[in-house]
């Protein structure tokens, strides 16, 4: 009896401080930034609730709505380059080309770096009076501008230039992976049938690759809203406002500003979001599955 | 070609009559395009590591002359020694090192915990059946994807209250709370990808839950073991955020101090002590990019699969 | 179509050495062997779907040695069916047509004709996810087949079936040869498919054709030992001996070769004698047989037939007898060998 015991109690047992850490980390906390959104905390939480005051302030907030523009310029170009560049490279990879190896370890080692680094990198060479603009002026081309750091219309793009650079290898070697799976034999049947390469990438392929494009623009989409470090490198959110994120609004209303009520429903928003992003991928899966194992 | 044999009189067959062997490979456009696409590609990956190099190389005086390009005339280490022992954040002048060290104190003890508690939770969500174990995962999963923003305030709030907030413990704690997720995906799906009969097998030998665990599934966990402490050792290292909040003043991680150092600093400039600090955080990941090769993808790919 | 002295070469390893081939317009010929004996190497390269590194290619006279896939004039089948995912059964059919700027009715006309014979109509609007391993292989067989083309080549595209449908697939794929008339090449590791269907087979091993010959010749007179044990199911009966003064003695046993058609008459010395289990009558000797006595060990009844397991002269030897027999482990049988049906092989396997 005491063995049978000790027996089913031991999983649960060493699942006790994953509990513990679901509960109150993750389930506790996400609860209670949510209360605080609906309340009218500013310095300190308190549990007065005033509706959706806080939602209606950080909607009226420029600085905000700025943000989520933000957000949403750097998202999209940001995924779409990504996932361009990242397709590009690992077709082109995948041609028997020479030197296979080293260009694979060279587009994807800025993935191992952190934002800071990328950030910071990216700021030295954006420098507009020492960084590679005034090396390409001093060469003849003074038009040329490359000081996207420190202007307000462009500073956001320099953020997408950095991200790119950092994750576009990620989408290589994830696609890369799916083209190594494909089918030798579809390859040789769709020489037979004389069709060509291009059109056996567009029409065949990348199909096939769909599950490879899903979890890339899951886990890219993921980067963007959480997007904070890149931009506190780069930038620190200037010139002025011009590179805003939510994260960093977010931050800075916690430990600057001191507006918990704001930072907590501007959060709330960016928890939405992401469940809204992760919503139809996780349906996807789980309708997989289900259509798998019936299968 | 010189092996074309007697009997076949070009005079009689077309051209094509004379092939014998290999096709000749011929270099078209395509081809050009191709590597032209991949050599330019290369250079855009390369070219931010390259100048972090040469400008941590150079002098300050030979970087006031704009040529960002221009390999150094002089390379001198100065710029390193001075990111590593002298470089200030605010007032205190003890170089990049302090940050190294905090992020290794922070590192070692984050690893080991994270590592050891995803294994076990991993284990026990894949191989025993108890109640409510797929909510607990379903939840880490979603926990996975959030953003911190949404948990960090009330962390503060609840560590300050138990007195971790700011210490070396706390910041540990964080680690493990956060590298909870991956590690358990990483390890549930190692060991439900191992053959049943295994499991099956060692319960019928009697085995119990630490028993199975210990002799049966870690000897061969290795290679999962080597992909977690890949993500984890990267992950923690690269971390900004978490280290900002909760590490406090006394153990700020590199990244930390090295974003200060470039970001608030007084006076001039120095880029080179700069970017020279730069390499030496991006050390540590590079290294363990560059020695761990394919072993790094994998990582991604377990780290990016679905649950 | 003919090959000519194609070499297939991976650094120092030979895929295929030195090998020539003819094949007669209308034929089906069978490449047979065991896996990483050169068959499918040899077919890829008729296909031009790998490189081959000297030798030469001649397809319906053309010499197609440099020519792409596209332009030999050929139709392939492949294992995995490889039909284009997400297209359906309709697309998968057309897609190479109008890659090559066929005009829409013979597209139309060619897909209709494909679909008839393969009875394939009913499935032209699916997708390959929503069809069966056998629906999928017969739409593989339609893409070859909308493409006119004077040869078929099939890479072991029953191998993903299971038993019964593959026995289904290979009398279509006979009645589709005799429909069509087509050159057809067809590459297998399974004898059974290689004997029912081909005019000729090629046996390979090696990079190496060792024997190409009807499917009877070469069920009937094995050129060597490898070819007589790969093919025949259940497989060839070989007993170790010398032949002395016209007659095979092993461990004793004495079997006269009186009625044996050597390829060098007075031929002597170590040998193994290869007798098929189907050509052991139990029961008493006819005239010019062998008479021979042994002791059951096991029995192996496979329904239409059953297989005795006995020995001679300390060596194994399986009987193949009819469903009926009613042997059992420990009798004293009978039975008879006849020395014409056998095959006699010296020490380096080659036949005597």
């Amino acid at each position: 009896m005491a063995t049978r015991i000790r027996r089913s109690a031991a999983p649960v047992v060493a699942l006790t401080p994953s509990i513990l850490i679901v509960l109150l980390a993750y389930v506790g906390t996400m609860l209670w930034t949510i209360w605080i959104s609906f309340t009218s905390s500013r310095l300190l939480p308190v549990n007065s609730f005033a509706g959706s005051a806080q939602y209606e302030r950080l909607f009226g907030d420029p600085r905000w709505l700025l943000a989520v523009q933000n957000l949403a310029l750097f998202g999209v170009l940001f995924i779409g380059i990504c996932l361009v560049l990242g397709f590009l490279l690992a077709v082109a990879i995948d041609q028997r080309v020479r030197a296979e190896d080293s260009l694979r370890t060279i587009f994807l080692y800025p993935h191992a770096l952190s934002f800071i680094v990328t950030g910071l990198v990216w700021q030295w060479m954006m420098n507009p009076t020492l960084g590679i603009q005034e090396s390409i002026q001093a060469l003849g081309w003074t038009s040329f501008r490359f000081d996207w750091v420190v202007r307000r219309d462009m500073a956001i793009y320099a953020v997408v230039i950095a991200g790119v650079w950092q994750s576009a290898g990620l989408v290589m070697a994830l696609m890369l992976a799916g083209l190594r799976g494909v089918d030798e034999e579809l390859w040789k049947a769709a020489r037979v049938d004389g069709i060509p390469t291009w059109r056996v990438y567009v029409s065949i392929v990348l199909p096939l690759l769909k599950p490879m494009i899903v979890t890339s623009v899951v886990l890219l989409s993921i980067a963007v809203v959480k997007v904070y470090d890149l931009v506190v490198a780069l930038t620190n959110g200037g010139p002025g406002t011009a590179t805003a994120v939510p994260a960093k609004f977010v931050m800075d209303y916690l430990f600057e500003r001191q507006n918990i009520g704001l930072a907590a429903s501007a959060s709330t928003v960016m928890l939405v979001t992401v469940l809204c992003v992760l919503a139809p991928w996780l349906y996807s899966e789980y309708f997989r599955k289900a259509k798998g194992s019936a299968a | 070609m010189s092996t074309v044999t007697q009997t076949l009189a070009p005079a009689t067959l077309d051209r094509a009559a004379a092939h014998r062997g290999r096709r000749p490979r011929k270099l078209t456009a395509g081809r050009v395009g191709l590597y032209a696409f991949l050599a330019l590609s290369a250079a855009f990956f390369l070219l931010p590591l390259y100048i972090m190099v040469v400008t941590s190389l150079k002098t300050m005086d030979e970087i006031r002359l704009a040529e960002i390009f221009a390999f150094p005339a002089a390379p001198t280490l100065d710029a390193w020694v001075a990111a590593w022992s002298t470089a200030c954040t605010g007032l205190d002048c003890s170089g990049i090192q302090v940050g190294f060290l905090n992020s290794v104190k922070i590192l070692l003890p984050s690893l080991v915990l994270s590592i050891g508690l995803g294994a076990v939770t991993g284990y026990a969500l894949s191989l025993w059946k108890i109640r409510g174990a797929n909510l607990l995962f379903a939840v880490l999963l979603l926990g996975a994807f959030i953003p911190y923003q949404v948990f960090i305030y009330p962390l503060v709030r609840m560590f300050s209250m138990v007195g971790l907030y700011g210490t070396l413990p706390g910041i540990v704690l964080v680690h493990v709370i956060f590298g909870l997720p991956i590690m358990t995906l990483l390890f549930r799906n190692f060991y439900s990808s191992l053959p049943p009969e295994l499991f099956k097998a060692a319960r019928v030998d009697g085995g119990g839950f630490w028993q199975i665990f210990v002799h049966v599934l870690l000897p061969m966990s290795t290679p999962i073991l080597i992909v977690a402490a890949i993500l984890q050792v990267t992950g923690i290292w690269n971390d900004f955020i978490l280290g900002l909040v909760f590490a406090g003043r006394e153990n700020l991680p590199m990244t930390v101090q090295l974003n200060n150092i470039v970001n608030s600093a007084q006076g001039e400039k120095l880029y080179n002590v700069n970017m020279a600090a730069t390499i030496l955080t991006a050390l540590v990941p590079l290294a363990v990019y560059f020695l761990s090769g394919r072993w790094f993808v994998r990582g991604i790919a377990a780290g990016s699969v679905k649950g | 179509m003919s090959i000519r002295d194609l070499d297939i070469r991976y650094g120092a390893h030979k895929a295929l050495d030195d090998l020539d081939l003819e094949v007669r317009q209308g034929e089906f010929l069978v490449l047979l062997g065991p896996s990483g004996c050169g068959k499918s190497t040899l077919l890829n390269a008729i296909a031009g779907l790998l490189d081959i590194s000297d030798g030469e290619i001649w397809i319906s006279g053309k010499n197609v040695t440099w020519a792409e896939p596209k332009d030999r004039g050929i139709g392939m089948v492949f294992q995995s069916y490889a039909l284009y995912p997400r297209m359906s059964v309709e697309d998968n059919l057309s897609f190479g047509l109008k890659m090559g700027r066929t005009p829409k009715a013979e597209i139309a006309a060619r897909v209709a004709k494909a679909a008839k014979m393969l009875q394939l109509e009913p499935l032209l609007k699916r997708r390959p996810a929503e069809l069966s391993g056998g629906q999928r292989q017969r739409v593989a067989i339609g893409r070859a087949l909308v493409r006119e083309v004077d040869v078929f080549l099939f890479d072991e595209p029953l191998s993903n079936l299971d038993a019964k449908l593959r026995a289904e697939l290979r009398v279509e794929i006979k009645r589709l040869h005799q429909e069509l008339g087509n050159t057809m090449i067809y590459v297998t590791h399974d004898q059974i498919e290689a004997l029912t269907l081909a005019d000729r087979i090629a046996v390979m091993k090696g990079g190496i054709i060792q024997q190409l010959g009807p499917p009877g010749e070469v069920y009937r007179r094995p050129v060597n030992r490898f070819v007589a044990g790969f093919i025949g199911s259940p497989a060839m009966n070989f007993l170790e001996g010398r032949v002395e003064n016209g007659a095979f003695r092993a461990g004793g046993e004495t079997i006269s070769l009186e009625r044996y058609d050597f390829a060098a008459p007075g031929t002597s010395g170590p040998a193994s004698l290869g007798i098929r289990p189907e050509h052991i009558r139990l029961g008493e000797a006819a005239p010019g047989t062998v008479a021979l006595i042994g002791r059951v060990e096991v029995v192996e009844p496979m329904g239409a037939d059953t297989l005795v397991w006995t020995s001679l002269g300390g060596q194994p030897l399986a009987i193949r007898t009819d469903g009926e027999a009613t042997v059992r482990p420990g009798d004293e049988i009978r039975f008879a060998v006849d020395p014409a049906k056998a095959s006699l092989f010296g020490e380096d396997g080659e036949r005597l």
